[in-house]
């Protein structure tokens, strides 16, 4: 296979995945989160069951006045969106698959590089924010930044205990080195990592930069037509790639019975269940004040994350 | 984290969350999906009112008793010359029976007023208009729901006999056996009729509007 071909299939298999998967989820949020609350959810869009709904929004998305505010700071606020939306796109291509390869790009500091890129997420939000000349974006900006600045921490603490677990940050090597009972000795790293994660792509219960009851729609209330749906689009990308970085790192991937041919399919499961559990969480829980958000990220997430630290160091010295 | 007073087990509350929009989930929604699936109402729905427009005496205490004024009728007398009676007789002809359904505030009172059951509820509800002034429904339109009214429900079994059918069986049972017929309650409170054959029909409560006494007086009173 030639490299060109071999480069243009990978690329067309992260941009499908990149536009089909965010839409599955966002689809499985609007009915799991109807029947949760006993609605139907969606049932008219695509005659069954609704589930054309996320493209006709799309479509309607596509069609709306493209405004931005006489007083914005217009490069910046144009740009925002695609800021917000293209560090998941570079994450999506680190994360593999199967077994074999079977991931778009093979890199030896991939878990590097996903937890680098998604650090931009807050650059998104402040110049989203800041450009809007709006003080409810402002404000939320402001809440957006505070929070994703102080759950990186968090986040990439248990991401390291991880990587020291399996001795090295390539995300296919994290993998192959995984072992069930990984499930035991990582759970809390997991369960740090997932909840910072969650913090990270701002869902419910963090919704807190957003908080659509108290500051309108957070560094969002400016937008419309399609950059909003960019924004939207982020949000449901996001919880795939959480989904898939914690399947990846905690959950054995590609792990299941018949890996070399299942691989895949076990990896997507995977995601789709943490996807679920995402919108679960969603639906459950009021959203957290600003002071027990950081309260729960620093004096809950962070001593964990600290302390499965010394445990997987711990163990790794006796083995 | 739950906040109720006594300790639970820490995150038990968090738990029991999940818990009630997981089982939620797995519960069939309750949710009516209106424009495509009919909505089953019960037979005693106030959707709009009927007209049955040969039971109308024009005795106008629907319009009277309307309490926002919602009800319109016009009507005229005509002469009508009964084969072997001493005189014609006279009797209402409805020219306009008009309810305003923009005004109508669903209270039934003229329904309950009716003496001859000329109008009734209908379930039917989907007559929005996009003019309020369309909202007006002549004696026509209020005629066509009649094909909507339901049959009235079954007699409750324990419940008291109606009127008719109290006289009827005192009647049946013969002179003597009055007392022991009685009862219901209706023919208690009631001074019972004499049980004669002089009077064919039960009597109505307030017998009104009978087309020869009204000759004299305005259209609507009841002749007492």
């Amino acid at each position: 296979m030639p490299l060109w071909l071999d480069l243009l299939i990978r690329v067309v298999a992260v941009m499908a995945a990149f536009l089909v998967l965010p839409l599955v989820v966002g689809q499985a949020e609007h009915k799991v989160m109807a029947h949760m609350q006993g609605r139907l959810g969606p049932m008219y869009a695509g005659a069954f069951h609704g589930w054309a709904q996320l493209v006709a929004d799309g479509v309607k998305f596509v069609q709306k006045e493209d405004v931005t505010p006489r007083e914005a700071d217009r490069a910046v606020f144009r740009l925002a969106p695609i800021v917000a939306l293209f560090p998941y796109l570079v994450i999506f291509l680190t994360i593999p698959l199967g077994p074999g390869g079977l991931v778009a790009q093979r890199l030896d500091i991939g878990l590097f590089l996903v937890l680098a890129v998604m650090g931009i997420g807050v650059v998104a939000v402040l110049m989203s924010a800041w450009s809007s000349a709006n003080k409810y974006s402002l404000l939320g900006g402001v809440r957006g930044a505070a929070q994703l600045l102080g759950y990186e921490l968090p986040l990439v603490l248990s991401a390291a205990s991880v990587a020291m677990a399996a001795g090295t940050l390539s995300l296919p090597g994290i993998v192959e080195a995984w072992q069930p009972w990984w499930l035991i000795w990582q759970a809390p790293a997991a369960l740090v990592f997932f909840i910072a994660g969650l913090a990270e792509i701002r869902r419910p219960p963090f919704d807190m930069p957003i908080a659509d009851s108290e500051l309108v729609f957070g560094y969002m209330t400016e937008y419309t037509g399609l950059r909003f749906a960019f924004f939207l689009l982020a949000e449901y990308v996001g919880i795939v790639v959480i989904a898939a970085l914690t399947t990846v790192l905690f959950l054995g991937g590609w792990h299941g019975p018949n890996p070399d041919q299942l691989g895949w399919l076990w990896t997507l499961l995977k995601i789709f269940a943490l996807s679920f559990v995402i919108i679960w969480l969603r639906v459950s829980y009021p959203r957290l004040r600003e002071d027990q958000l950081q309260r729960l990220c620093w004096l809950v997430l962070v001593p964990t994350a600290l302390a499965q630290l010394v445990l997987t160091a711990a163990v790794k010295a006796l083995t | 984290m739950t906040d109720n007073g006594e300790r639970d087990v820490p995150g038990k509350g968090l738990l029991d969350g999940l818990a009630v929009t997981f089982k939620t989930m797995t519960r069939r929604s309750t949710t009516q999906q209106y424009p495509d699936v009919e909505p089953d109402l019960p037979p005693r729905s106030r959707g709009v009112i009927a007209l049955s427009e040969e039971n109308c005496t024009v005795c106008m205490l629907c319009a009277r008793e309307c309490p926002d004024w919602c009800i319109y009728i016009d009507s005229h007398k005509e002469e009508v010359v009964v084969p072997g009676a001493a005189r014609p007789r006279q009797r209402n002809v409805l020219d306009k029976f008009d309810i305003d359904f923009a005004l109508c505030m669903y209270c039934g009172i003229c329904i309950e007023v009716c003496p001859f059951d000329a109008l009734h509820w209908t379930p039917e509800f989907e007559y929005a208009e996009t003019d309020v002034l369309s909202l007006l429904h002549d004696k026509d339109r209020l005629g066509e729901w009649m094909r909507t009214v339901p049959p009235p429900p079954a007699h409750d079994v324990l419940g008291e006999p109606s009127k008719e059918e109290a006289t009827a069986a005192r009647k049946a049972a013969g002179p003597g056996a009055a007392t022991a017929a009685k009862t219901a309650r209706p023919a208690a409170v009631r001074a019972a009729p004499p049980p004669t054959a002089a009077q064919p029909v039960p009597p109505r409560p307030s017998p009104p509007a009978d087309p020869e006494d009204t000759a004299g007086s305005s259209p609507g009173e009841p002749a007492r």
